[in-house]
């Protein structure tokens, strides 16, 4: 009769051990997904998929990045010299303008002369530069070469000025303005929530009697509990023309309005944690304070800020992860201009809002949908490591206590 | 006198803390305040600094005067009061700041800006809680880095700065070594001789060496108040008695 | 006479108490807009049809439904696991390292931005898994996002417990886990159950993890299996007010849907509070 009990009771703690690794298994699976997929996309060639970018032989140009592909099909750049080449105009050409000099016939029924007649073009212009796909330059005539066969480099996504997945024929994958665009929205919020959530903390802790307390701390609840959908909503609505009227401005959408949200989503956080770090100050220093004349303002901002600062930046620093990764509020609210910002009246987007914002429409497994995978990891990495700051921080203050 | 007591009641919500307690303190004196747990030492201490005021729901009657003054007048200033009455607790608690800064912070706090003068507070305090040798040549290191003993030595120090002229004393020793208690009690001797300190103690050898009075609490009652050495030798009441020789608490 | 200290601290103070009562503003602002704009549109038609002319028009029905799957699915999948999880770091490691690593992946996953769940979520269930963008991958992605506020929950309303009651039980004979069944459990229940409404308030208002594992613009029918798409509240709120086919036209629609998606999550926090005070009341009598 006890016996099976007891090999119930066994399996049952097994079970139990096995789930408690559940938050462990996750978090190795999402590093392992996220950095799978975002990992792929260093293996993916410069130019988009399938296509090549050829240059005459004669040309002495051996390679060229990304962005001066870019700016050679903007029109940017339209000397070969000033990539380090002959001093020669670009000669730009793109695969479908093949079909204004030749005609159907010229081209044959399955187009079975079309790779011939691309490399007489290149053979034939010394300052070409011609964007074709790979399928018709399987033979490459001695008078072509193709550039820009790397693969897209790590430098090219961590120092890339500019954020342009969609862009032919080679996207930017630049995540520098959306790192300063997500790092703009987060400081600015955070500075904006501090001085408010310290007093409120303050208030709730120090002056407020009961009665007030009991009303104003559930107010912080709801307010941590509203969706931030529902906050992006409000901002959108409400918010934004408010700043657009304001600040004069041509559209409320910006990096200031994005914080105004945030700063209120950051509060609950900021106001909770900074209180009980306020209370966990020791009555015995408030009193020696008060016992040598100073008054109770005096005591906090001498005293009890200084003792409960590490509480307090464990705070700051757990709301900027909060405010990093928040994806909702912020995508409804910044315009999401995936520029470098000059100013928190312009529009900017945040690593979360463009992953939201672009997923769905990157095709599965491209660049672009590797990309924005990348982007996830930077993502995981910031709040990871903040997160981990924030415990250390937090560490301290209990040792100190004790 | 310097400190008196007149038909004081103290209440902790319906709690009857203090009952009836008169006491006249002279200055320049040591008085010892003795008796069992709970019977309100601390609570009738933190009355001549006002320290009570920052508990909720508390009721006091009767008079409390310093130098003569009632120091729950309206007129009162609290801070004025506290910076005439300074104290000492129990437990070491030096603020999380450097030993020049917890010595300082009482003259600041108190709208004192002139650094030179700050600056000889500092060091005049800590020569009078004999800790200036021990700590002048780390002034700006924290003042956690300090002994237990040196802790209470720069909490005394601390409230010497802002010249009291009585100084509260609860329990001051009762978290030290034997080493750090004969320090301090050497140091509430000098003491005297400028100050008028009250002090709480459980120790009765402590009570009988550093005090001139002592007064002997039960119940919230001051049952015994008289010369330390008439208390200890010859007590009038048999409670005093009891307590003194052991038989109590 | 009149101090500088003491008109600073009379300053101070009155900034501070204009603050706090400022956050009252903000919330009263943000609830009476939702609440004053959504309560003219909100009706039982609202409520109970399906989206109309390219959602200018017609109810929310099918986003209300396919919540509540979300919400279902989700709890199915994270209850469990979390609270076992909880009792095991509680009643069980003898081990405090393997507990503070736990502790500390727990921490760590509960600060993992939601849109990163998302990106992880369409990686494993919707691709490699092969579930395609359906209910089952939406609620095991939400799952994952709210497993640590249950073990958090869990865990406090276990050590709450007061440990002589564990001892009690066992002087009595009884085993660990009949103490865990009988003593431990029912004390911790109503906090356990305030920790899982809050949960479910979180679910019910995600919407970045939903974006790519489950979350459908427009269906004409209601989901007939879990791996059907659905739509939800919250992304049919940010679907309406910055893409629909006439933003202005269905604003009346954002505003009936943010006002059922408030009221979803304000009832779910006053319930979750209304519980615990409740038995905290007859825990003390
Ligand atoms: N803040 C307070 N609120 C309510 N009651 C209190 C408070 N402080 C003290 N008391 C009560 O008042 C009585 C006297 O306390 P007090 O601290 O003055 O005693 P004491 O003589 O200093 O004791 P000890 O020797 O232990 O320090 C005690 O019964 C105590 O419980
Ligand atoms: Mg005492």
């Amino acid at each position: 009769m006890r016996f099976p009990m007891k090999i119930v009771e066994r399996l049952l703690e097994g079970v139990f051990k096995m789930s408690s690794s559940i938050t462990s298994i996750v978090i190795l699976l999402i590093i392992i997904f996220l950095f799978k997929e975002g990992f792929g996309l260093f293996r993916s060639p410069v130019v988009e998929n399938g296509y090549g970018l050829y240059i005459n032989s004669k040309n002495p140009i051996a390679d060229i990045n990304p962005t001066q592909i870019k700016q050679i099909f903007d029109g940017e750049i339209d000397n070969w010299k000033t990539i380090g080449g002959n001093e020669e105009s670009i000669y730009l050409f793109r695969f479908d303008e093949i079909f204004s000099i030749y005609t159907d016939e010229e081209l044959g029924e399955n187009y079975q002369f079309l790779p011939q007649k691309l490399n007489n073009i290149i053979a034939e212009n010394s300052n070409i530069i011609a964007f074709f796909p790979k399928k018709y330059m399987q033979e490459i005539s001695s008078n072509t070469k193709e550039i820009a066969t790397k693969n897209i480099e790590i430098t090219d996504f961590v120092l890339g000025k500019e954020w342009l997945p969609t862009t032919t024929p080679s996207p930017l994958f630049g995540i520098v303005p959306l790192v300063l665009g997500t790092l703009l929205v987060s400081f600015l919020a955070i500075l904006i929530a501090l001085p408010l959530g310290l007093g409120v903390a303050i208030y709730l802790s120090e002056i407020a009697s009961n009665r007030v307390r009991g009303i104003i701390r559930p107010a912080i609840e709801l307010l941590a509990g509203i969706p931030s959908v529902v906050y992006g909503f409000f901002g959108l609505v409400i918010i934004v023309p408010i700043v657009q009227k304001v600040g004069n401005i041509s559209a409320g959408e910006t990096a200031f309005t994005g914080s105004l949200i945030l700063a209120i989503m950051a509060l609950p956080t900021i106001i909770s944690i900074s209180e009980d770090a306020i209370r966990n100050t020791p009555l015995a220093l408030r009193e020696s304070s008060y016992a040598l004349g100073a008054t109770q303002w005096q005591t906090i901002y001498k005293i009890v800020i200084p003792y409960a600062s590490s509480g307090i930046s464990a705070a700051i620093i757990l709301g900027i992860g909060r405010a990093i990764g928040e994806t909702m509020a912020v995508l409804m609210v910044t315009g999401n201009g995936a520029v470098i910002p000059h100013s928190i009246f312009e529009s900017v987007r945040t690593i979360p809002a463009t992953i939201a914002a672009e997923l769905g429409e990157a095709p599965i497994g491209g660049t672009h949908y590797q990309a924005l995978f990348l982007l996830g990891c930077v993502l995981f990495l910031f709040t990871l490591i903040l997160s981990i700051v924030s415990e250390l921080i937090s560490k301290k203050q209990t040792s100190k206590t004790a | 006198m310097m400190i008196e007591a007149k038909n004081i009641n103290f209440y902790y919500g319906n709690f009857h803390a203090l009952k009836g307690i008169n006491i006249a303190i002279p200055a320049n004196t040591v008085t010892a305040l003795i008796g069992p747990s709970g019977c309100g030492k601390s609570t009738f201490l933190r009355l001549f600094n006002r320290m009570n005021d920052t508990i909720q729901n508390t009721k006091l009657t009767g008079e409390c005067l310093v130098n003569g003054q009632n120091i729950y007048d309206k007129t009162v200033q609290v801070d004025d009061l506290r910076k005439n009455v300074g104290m000492v607790f129990q437990k070491p608690n030096p603020f999380p700041k450097s030993i020049f800064e917890n010595v300082a912070y009482g003259l600041k706090v108190n709208g004192i800006s002139d650094k030179k003068y700050i600056a000889e507070r500092v060091e005049q305090s800590l020569i009078a809680a004999a800790l200036w040798n021990e700590v002048k040549d780390k002034l700006h290191q924290s003042a956690f880095a300090l002994s237990g003993g040196q802790q209470q030595r720069l909490c005394i120090a601390r409230a010497l700065a802002i010249s009291p002229s009585i100084l509260l004393m609860d329990e001051p020793a009762s978290a030290l070594d034997p080493i750090s208690t004969s320090k301090i009690e050497e140091l509430i001797h000098e003491l005297k001789e400028k100050y008028t300190i009250v002090i709480v103690t459980h120790n009765m050898q402590q009570a009988a060496r550093v005090s001139n009075k002592t007064g002997f609490f039960m119940y919230g009652e001051l049952i015994e108040y008289s010369d330390t050495k008439k208390m200890f030798l010859n007590p009038e009441n048999i409670q005093t008695q009891n307590y003194i020789t052991g038989r109590f608490g | 006479m009149i101090r500088s200290k003491n008109i600073q601290q009379k300053i101070a103070f009155h900034i501070f108490r204009l603050l706090s009562f400022g956050i009252l503003g903000i919330l009263v602002w943000i609830l009476g807009f939702i609440i004053y704009n959504g309560i003219q549109v909100i009706s039982w038609e609202f409520i109970t049809s399906y989206p109309k002319e390219g959602m200018t028009e017609g109810g929310i029905f099918p986003a209300i439904i396919g919540t509540i799957y979300l919400v279902i699915g989700s709890m199915i999948f994270a209850v469990p696991l979390g609270i076992m999880s909880a009792i095991y770091i509680s009643e069980y490691a003898s081990n405090q390292k393997w507990v503070r690593f736990i502790r500390i992946m727990t921490n760590n996953l509960a600060s993992i931005p939601s849109i990163v769940f998302g990106l992880f979520g369409m990686a494993l269930f919707v691709h490699t898994f092969g579930f395609g963008d359906s209910i089952l991958a939406g609620s095991l992605t939400l799952g994952i996002l709210i497993i640590p506020i249950v073990i958090r929950t869990t865990e406090e309303a276990l050590k709450a417990v007061p440990e002589s009651y564990r001892l009690g039980s066992f002087a009595l004979g009884a085993t660990k886990l009949q103490t865990i069944k009988n003593v431990v459990f029912p004390i911790a229940f109503p906090n356990i159950m305030t920790g899982l409404i809050l949960s479910v308030g979180r679910v019910s208002g995600e919407t970045a993890p939903i974006l790519f594992t489950v979350a459908a613009y427009f269906l004409p029918k209601l989901p007939q299996s879990i791996f059907d798409q659905a739509m939800a509240l919250p992304y049919h709120l940010y679907v309406i007010a910055t893409s629909g086919t006439d933003i202005e036209a269905s604003k009346p629609i954002a505003y009936g849907t943010a006002f059922v998606l408030i009221s979803i999550v304000l009832t779910i926090n006053l319930l979750a509070g209304w519980i615990r005070r409740y038995f905290e009341k007859q825990n003390s009598i």
